[in-house]
């Protein structure tokens, strides 16, 4: 099946593979739609922005978080599937960070679910390895040329989240405040997160 | 990717559900469901997405992942191609007869246990600091040692879990476990002279690399 494809159309495919495996017994219908159910409502980028308020209002937190992302993304209770091992890079107003995954599509889903469709894009994939400013500033994210970008392609199985810079003005907000404002873009590194 | 001309510009920055349509999210958990009912593994699965052909590999996300399933349930005697085909023929109506299962052929790689990462007891042959270069590796099967960084130098700037090593155990030769590292590069390094300066980090198996002495 390396050979050019057949014409089926996706909606099909995805119905005659479901079919096939669930009356084989190799696919439980159940299970399926849980998973489904699970990346819909449970898991998705709301969790990170949860670690990112901790991280602004909680030194401590902050401070682990850095040392060990993994262990500290699970103490607020999130992990699973592709965060064995993730690695939070913190912003700084000199320093910008920003992630990719050249060879397919490696993302941090306990903490941003599941990838949308502009990292997935070859655009996104073959340029900001190339010209990371050229390409935040068509996402309309101007860096001054005084600070430096780094961008990290995930290759391995190490996941990648950014710890954005809390935006000024928000010294009073609380942690839920804050997370409402923590973007999945900015978590990825192609937006800062706005004041309110 | 990384590197390639001709893509154009950046799509826009949308807010979207997980799944614009139904079928993507079936197309991820089975997916998902394949790797196992396939005995494969991640390494495979992403190795059977790069065998997609090229058109169908571009035209959409979701897709791409039914037809890596395909492969891989195809590599591993579950599920032939035939059997998609003739069961999507009579889902729209037709009368196609359905052929047979093929022979099983599931991999017997042994698990080192659950997940990808694992702990070696052979020290790492880098340290943090040590300059090393990229080799020159044209693996006929999978790697995660993407062309644009192959023959350059660079910097290790941290050691990352050893993790079971992707271009063996796509193909079922052993989990071969290797030590791993972040490595940075200077823009100029991959790029050239007139690259925008910024900074590459990219993780990288310890057989990717060669000390630079």
């Amino acid at each position: 099946m390396t050979t050019a494809a057949d014409d089926i159309d996706p909606v099909l495919r995805a119905e005659a593979l479901a079919s096939l495996l669930i009356e084989r017994g190799l696919v439980d219908e159940a299970v399926m739609n849980n998973f489904i159910k699970t990346y819909e409502q449970s898991v998705g980028p709301m969790n990170g922005a949860k670690v990112v308020a901790r991280a602004w209002t909680d030194p401590d937190y902050r401070e682990r978080l850095l040392a060990d992302g993994t262990g500290a993304i699970a103490e607020l209770g999130f992990k699973g599937p592709q965060g064995e091992h993730i690695v939070v890079l913190e912003n700084t107003p000199g320093v910008h960070n920003v992630v990719v995954c050249t060879l397919c599509s490696c993302y941090p889903w306990p903490v941003l679910g599941l990838p949308p469709s502009w990292y997935k894009d070859p655009s996104y994939r073959s340029r900001i390895v190339r010209e990371p400013r050229a390409v935040l500033a068509e996402f309309g994210l101007e860096l001054g040329e005084d600070v430096t970008i780094r961008v990290f392609d995930s290759s391995s199985e190490v996941r990648y989240m950014v710890l954005p810079l809390r935006p000024a003005g928000t010294e009073g907000l609380s942690e839920e405040e804050l997370a409402a404002l923590v973007t999945r873009d900015a978590m990825v590194g192609v937006a800062q997160v706005a004041a309110p | 990717m990384g590197g390639k001309h001709g893509f154009g510009r950046v799509p826009p920055l949308t807010q979207e559900p997980p799944f614009a349509e139904p079928w993507e999210g079936k197309a991820f958990a089975l997916a998902l469901l394949s790797i196992r009912a396939a005995g494969a593994n991640t390494p495979a699965f992403r190795y059977a997405l790069e065998r997609v052909p090229p058109a169908d590999y571009l035209a959409s996300y979701y897709h791409r992942w039914l037809i890596a399933s395909q492969i891989m349930l195809a590599d591993s005697g579950v599920l032939s191609t035939e059997q998609v085909t003739a069961r999507a023929a009579r889902l729209s109506g037709a009368d196609a007869a359905e052929p047979d299962p093929p022979e099983l052929n599931k991999p017997q790689m042994p698990s080192g246990g659950p997940g990808n990462l694992r702990t070696l007891e052979t020290p790492p042959a880098f340290a943090v600091g040590d300059r090393v270069r990229t080799a020159d590796l044209h693996t006929a099967g999978h790697t995660r040692l993407p062309g644009y960084v192959r023959r350059r130098t660079g910097t290790v700037t941290a050691i990352r879990p050893a993790a079971i090593f992707p271009d063996s155990a796509a193909q079922f030769a052993g989990e071969n476990p290797q030590h791993c590292y972040a490595v940075e590069f200077d823009s100029r390094e991959l790029w050239g002279a007139g690259a925008e300066p910024f900074s590459l980090s990219i993780d990288l198996y310890e057989p990717y690399l060669e000390r630079v002495t």
